[in-house]
């Protein structure tokens, strides 16, 4: 299970409705091994698309270093769908390297209503998992 | 002294656990062949036929080695080599 507050939940999906149509991309870091998500980091989509997302590598290890620094892991890495379900792609699944981390995923094909889901996925093996909002 | 080599958590399995380990070379190149030695199927794991597989991000110190010179980037004692999985995907 995904546990996550409502303040970090509406800045992902405010940074999904930003960006749509492009993908949106970023993390969430937490103290490492709490698995709880304290602070929001938005990341570069550096591949500006609407049906593909990468990180900026220079930004990557910044970020990556700056966790390391203070003793943070990405518990969460999300990113948006814009014109399909908030469901992993075969191309999600594929490049999936963090299997300490919950994937979520945010889809904005609906003006009005935001699919907000999550997933664990582990050497190829996709497993979704309940979201649970807390103040 | 030698090179310091920080492994992400998916490569692990490679170095025993280990977060960093050490090597030595004086190219990227040089250096992986190293690191083979003693952590069989690390180098798949980096490299393709094509050379720095698309989705693996390693860096010298701070800088990603794309924007240097890829796998023949100088490398020397007190450098630190750091492997990241690149963060990528989309609804494809």
């Amino acid at each position: 299970m995904l546990t996550i507050t409502r303040e970090l939940r509406d800045h992902i999906v405010a940074h999904a409705r930003k960006d749509h149509p492009d993908e949106a991309c970023g993390i969430l870091a937490g103290p490492a091994g709490t698995d709880r998500p304290t602070r929001f980091i938005p990341m570069t989509n550096a591949a500006r698309s609407p049906t593909f997302y990468e990180f900026d590598s220079t930004e990557q290890f910044q970020v990556w270093r700056e966790m390391d620094d203070v003793g943070e892991e990405p518990v969460v890495i999300y990113h948006s769908h814009t014109a399909t379900e908030a469901y992993p792609s075969r191309t999600d699944i594929g490049l999936a390297a963090e299997p300490g981390a919950h994937y979520v995923l945010v889809s904005t094909r609906d003006e009005d209503q935001t699919e907000f889901r999550s997933y664990r996925i582990v050497d190829g093996d996709v497993t979704e998992e309940p979201v649970a909002v807390v103040e | 002294m030698a090179i310091e080599v920080r492994i992400p958590t998916i490569l692990r399995t490679y170095t025993d656990g280990a977060k960093q380990v050490e090597g030595t070379g004086s190219t990227l190149d040089e250096l992986i062949n190293d690191l083979e030695q003693r952590h069989g199927g690390l180098r798949a794991r980096l490299l393709d036929d094509a050379g720095l597989r698309r989705f693996v991000n390693v860096y010298l110190n701070d800088e990603d080695v794309r924007f240097l010179a890829g796998l023949q980037t100088q490398v020397k004692d007190g450098d630190t080599v750091t492997v990241l999985p690149a963060v990528a995907g989309g609804a494809g």
